[in-house]
């Protein structure tokens, strides 16, 4: 069996260079793979090409790498009310931003992962979000081309896997968690529980094994809002 | 001279929640339309969704009783109702593009004669903006209701010819209800379907800045 456990957050991320291209899975507080970016933040990595929903709140969540100056441009939809360390960046210039609608940045990365090139989309037709874009007339609706968002790496947060790197999650901390798990190159798995092969039922597996390179276990993470 | 009294923001709520109907499968956005919730008619069960993969939410948690891996789309922490159910980020979405939700509401800065929406980022402020699942829901709502003041706190009609603020979507909405009054968007323009208690079509059409269609006597808003 290939092993698929690493036995440290440190070593989980040990080979991440300077400028990669990664995603971070997480939604309003849930979800989010805290325990490895503060590892990413330890280690000091720069340059990061970052893949978000949001861009931290305060310290918490992506808040940590904006604030070490780690992350040169970062897609995201919603840098949220408390991301202070991100508009400050993003004000000075130090950091550029792609603002996404949201289901978008899910088909973009999607599109990735399924091994297409693009998709067509009413989303974002008008508004600012069309700039540059391919647009046409399909059905009689106008819409917008699209393309696909890939990564070297993805960090997300389940709360157990198995051995193999089968995952479930809790509640609604899934959100772009299983989207992002199938769309990187290297995908690492932080986890509150690893479990015995077997010892998830299949029909309750979300994420399957074949998306998931490392496991990682910590105990999770919460940034209050 | 002061303007006569409008209607609260729970108000608002209040007369946008009249328009849903019994089993619908709902998105609320933030602002108004969020106190919606608190503002069902009697006997009806509607289906909450929320854009981090949640349908069939209930009320927020009790002190105590949160979760942190139980939000809804505000970051709040929220409760369940029998028969939820919970998916991707990607499925809730494909839930508000493809049509699949009965009601969508969001706030509004501006709405146009034919039914632009603009209520993502404000000219002339600092910062990225956000736009989170706002376009999704405006491009792919079967009905799209905006709830926002008729009017800016400089007086300004937010019911305009043409959205001057940056769009989130064009041709999306439905039915606007303000603190005035409950529009609707039709082919043929913009049709003032209700007034608030104690206001007249003629001073709802001055604080607008789109010539309003009255067709016959305009009812009051009906408010508990």
């Amino acid at each position: 069996m290939k092993q698929k456990i690493v036995s440290s957050l440190d070593a989980a991320i040990a080979d991440i260079p300077d400028g990669a291209r990664i995603m971070f899975g997480g939604f309003g507080g849930a979800g989010f793979p805290n325990n490895l970016i503060h590892a990413l933040s330890r280690r000091g990595i720069k340059n990061v090409f970052a893949i978000s929903n949001n861009c931290g709140t305060r310290d918490g969540e992506l808040g940590i790498m904006f604030k070490n100056d780690q992350v040169k441009h970062v897609i995201c939809s919603f840098p949220g009310p408390h991301s202070n360390h991100f508009q400050e960046r993003f004000a000075k210039g130090e950091v550029t931003c792609e603002l996404v609608p949201q289901g978008i940045l899910c088909e973009r990365i999607r599109t990735a992962a399924a091994g297409l090139l693009g998709f067509y989309t009413t989303v974002g037709v008008g508004t600012e979000v069309s700039v540059g874009k391919e647009e046409r007339v399909i059905d009689g609706k106008r819409c917008i081309l699209e393309s696909p968002i890939h990564a070297d790496f993805a960090l997300i947060k389940a709360e157990k896997a198995d051995e193999l790197g089968n995952l479930t999650y809790r509640l609604a901390a899934r959100n772009f968690n299983p989207i992002m798990a199938q769309a990187a190159r290297t995908t690492i798995v932080e986890v509150d529980e690893i479990v015995p092969v077997g010892a998830i039922p299949p029909e309750n597996v979300i994420t399957p094994a074949i998306f998931v390179h490392r496991i990682v276990q910590a105990k999770g993470l919460h940034y209050a809002g | 001279m002061p303007d006569k009294p409008r209607l609260t923001r729970e108000q608002i709520a209040q007369r946008a929640a009249q328009e849903l109907q019994d089993g619908a499968y709902v998105n609320l956005g933030w602002g108004i339309p969020n106190l919606m919730a608190d503002h069902l008619p009697k006997g009806i069960t509607v289906y909450f969704h929320s854009e981090n993969g949640i349908l069939g939410m209930g009320p927020r948690a009790k002190a105590g009783q949160e979760d942190p891996d139980l939000v809804d789309a505000m970051k709040v922490p929220v409760t369940l109702i029998p028969g939820a159910s919970f998916f991707s980020q990607a499925d809730a979405h494909l839930m508000t593009r493809g049509g699949h939700l009965d009601v969508a509401a969001l706030g509004g800065f501006q709405v146009s004669e034919k039914g632009d929406l603009s209520n993502w980022k404000i000219p002339g402020t600092k910062g990225s903006g956000a736009i989170g699942g706002a376009m999704d829901i405006a491009a792919g709502s079967r009905k799209l209701i905006v709830c926002m003041e008729h009017n800016t706190k400089d007086g300004a009609p937010k019911i305009v010819k043409e959205c001057t603020y940056p769009l989130t979507g064009i041709e999306c909405t439905d039915t606007i209800v303000t603190d005035l009054a409950v529009i609707d968007v039709t082919q043929e323009g913009l049709e003032l379907r209700e007034v608030a208690p104690g206001w007249t079509p003629e001073e709802v059409q001055e604080r607008t800045g789109v010539k309003l269609i009255v067709r016959g006597k305009v009812p009051e808003m009906k408010l508990d």
